[in-house]
């Protein structure tokens, strides 16, 4: 391997200190910082200057959600108790752990208990699913402590009422998330908690057979509700936690609600922004 | 021990229970003593220990370390470390105002920092300690798995999801079409509703108690004292058929507790009138029906015309509606709690008919 002997040579010569020179790590950082591999991920370098700082933040696509300046208060844990990042953050946790397990997981009633516990028998050092859960469960209470620290900051007043109003609909598709997820162990837990959830449809005004006005609706003698046709059945897919409820959950779990979730998450922080950044005394 | 235990048992049961907590959160969001390091120090080191010594009991033990059950006990230590947080803020806020000195949150609004180093240092730090915490958490504790679903043989008991067993633990109190229905959307409603509903202008950004007492106690009200309350009951309070369990009591699925709850309509016709009940379900009910009409339309003009004048004026003819609608609908809640504890109410209004009871 003659070429590869030259080429360290080479590079062996380059860094050989000498005089006059800067030290060895600063010139190996100058190197790879001025390579254009390098200079086309990152059109700056390290952020030294206030320049730089203003610029990390402006030229990159993940960090320009920020603003560039922020109100000390901003980002003081005393003040935001850092729940709103924390939610997102086990949200992201959820996708990536979620994602993982559906290579695992069929949601039919002859596989998913069985995938279950071949998962948790055969594949080696497994957390995901221990990952999945308590994330989900961590991810409903620091959603809850977002809202009471965005209530006892008086945040959602004058501008920031929609963004309230989003975070809203956001808490509960959080719960939304969890609640279908429940299920998809199809274990007893899973069955029966859903049962008991869904077993309040049946009661839902007008819509549900046992809801108070349900039977106004019909035509002459023909009921429109009944248990084959109210809310929960449209819920389950059923008339009980089956099949039909599973696949449904499962997709409504993986897809639907994940969708809305982060279409309404992409609002909620371009709102903060437009809103005038985090809340602050005025 | 055992008199311990038993008079801890006693005292939560939910009639003695609940209003030893509403009482307690009244007197102590008014008391500025209790807001102090001290103090929380004090009421942490207090039921950790309590925790520490309970774990002893076998029945507390089970009951809360089952798996699913950890994170209710860690929501219930953070959300008790961040009530006491914030009003320990808005207190020391309010007497900096009352001092005419701005809140702490003025003076470090009024200077910007960077945007890079200081927060996005801040978020990665926040992401490692979560993902640690995490992490040892998935490590330590695994994921329960019962045995597969099946439809013919129910758990007893069966429970929701534990962030909705404060709905659940509302059936007992009323039907599924309001605790379960109706009241969920109130709460979404209710808390959509709040921007729109509180005009106060102050307390924008900053933690104060003063300034938002009356917004602050009826939100930690539904919040903290319905909400989670109900939820820690559900948890661990109940068990088999859905009966009141001390926490040192054995779930035990044949105890026996006498059912005998009553409509309104036999007190007013059965035991009052002492005529019988009548046939017709509208003759039957009326007076049920009266008092939930004279509740959410009589009260709140008699109510703005008699003590919350300013604040009807304040706020507009329509948020006043909005507002008290769904204030009476909170309270609705704990009032029907104690009819049925101390009369053993059952409906106010029981339609069966059209699946309509209050």
């Amino acid at each position: 391997m003659p070429n590869v002997r030259e080429w360290l040579n080479s590079l062996k010569q380059k860094f050989a200190p000498k005089e006059g020179q800067p030290p060895v790590p600063k010139r190996v950082r100058d190197y790879i910082g001025g390579s254009q591999i390098w200079r086309s991920f990152l059109r700056h370098g390290l952020p030294k200057t206030d320049r730089i700082r203003a610029l990390v933040v402006l030229s990159n696509v993940l960090l320009h959600l920020h603003p560039v300046k922020i109100r000390r208060s901003g980002v003081k844990l005393r003040y935001t108790w850092c729940m709103g990042g924390l939610t997102f953050f086990l949200f992201l946790v959820e996708t990536v752990t979620g994602l993982l397990l559906m290579f695992y997981y069929r949601p039919t009633l002859e596989y998913a208990y069985v995938d279950i516990v071949e998962l948790r028998e055969q594949v080696p050092l497994g957390v995901m699913r221990e990952l999945h859960r308590w994330g989900a469960h961590a991810m409903v209470i620091t959603v809850w402590l977002h809202m009471f620290r965005v209530f006892m900051t008086g945040s959602y007043k004058p501008p920031r009422e929609f963004n309230w109003n989003v975070g809203v609909v956001l808490l509960v598709l959080t719960l939304l998330l969890s609640f279908t997820g429940y299920l998809l162990p199809w274990d007893q837990l899973a069955i029966w908690a859903i049962t008991v959830g869904t077993n309040m449809a049946r009661a839902t005004p007008l819509l549900g057979h046992e809801g108070p006005g349900s039977q106004l609706l019909a035509l002459g003698d023909v009921k429109l509700i009944h248990a084959g046709s109210d809310a929960r059945f449209a819920l389950l897919g059923g008339r009980f936690v089956g099949a039909g409820a599973l696949l449904r959950f499962y997709v409504l779990h993986c897809v639907g609600i994940p969708l809305v979730a982060a279409t309404l998450m992409a609002i909620h922080f371009w709102r903060v922004r437009k809103d005038g950044g985090i809340s602050g005394p005025l | 021990m055992q008199f311990v235990k038993d008079l801890f048992n006693f005292l939560s049961s939910p009639a003695i229970f609940f209003t030893l907590v509403i009482v307690l959160f009244f007197v102590a969001l008014r008391t500025r003593r209790l807001w102090t390091d001290r103090v929380g120090t004090v009421a942490l080191v207090a039921v950790v220990v309590y925790f520490v010594v309970s774990f002893f009991d076998p029945n507390f033990k089970k009951v809360v370390t089952a798996p699913d059950n950890v994170p209710i006990v860690g929501m219930l230590f953070l959300i008790g470390f961040f009530a006491w947080f914030s009003l320990k803020q808005a207190y020391e806020n309010d007497d900096r105002m009352a001092r005419g000195e701005p809140p702490a949150e003025k003076l470090e609004t009024d200077e910007k920092v960077w945007c890079w180093p200081d927060l996005v240092y801040t978020e990665l730090i926040a992401l490692l300690v979560a993902s640690i915490v995490l992490l040892v958490w998935a490590i330590l504790i695994e994921a329960p798995l019962e045995e597969p679903a099946s439809i013919t043989v129910a758990p007893n008991p069966s429970k929701a999801p534990w962030y909705f067993l404060g709905l659940q633990e509302m059936l007992v109190y009323f039907d599924p079409w309001l605790a379960g229905v109706v009241f969920p959307s109130l709460i979404i409603l209710g808390l959509m509703a709040l921007p729109y509903i509180d005009t106060n202008p102050k307390g924008n950004g900053y933690y104060t108690f003063r300034e938002r007492a009356r917004e602050i106690a009826l939100f930690l009200f539904g919040f903290l004292v319905l909400w989670v309350f109900m939820i820690m009951t559900g948890t661990f309070l109940r068990g088999p058929n859905w009966n009141f369990f001390g926490p040192y009591e054995y779930w035990d699925p044949h105890k026996l507790v006498p059912l005998n709850n009553i409509n309104f309509s036999e007190f007013i016709w059965v035991r009052w009138l002492g005529t019988g009940l009548p046939q017709q379900w509208l003759a039957r009910e009326i007076f049920g029906i009266l008092v939930v009409l004279a509740y959410f339309l009589a009260l709140p003009p008699l109510l703005a015309r008699r003590w919350l004048n300013d604040i009807h004026r304040k706020m507009g003819a329509a948020r006043y509606a909005v507002g008290i609608v769904l204030i009476l609908s909170m309270i609705a809640l704990p009032i029907k709690m104690y009819l049925r504890w101390i009369f053993n109410l059952k409906y106010i209004i029981a339609i069966p008919e059209f699946f309509f009871n209050i």
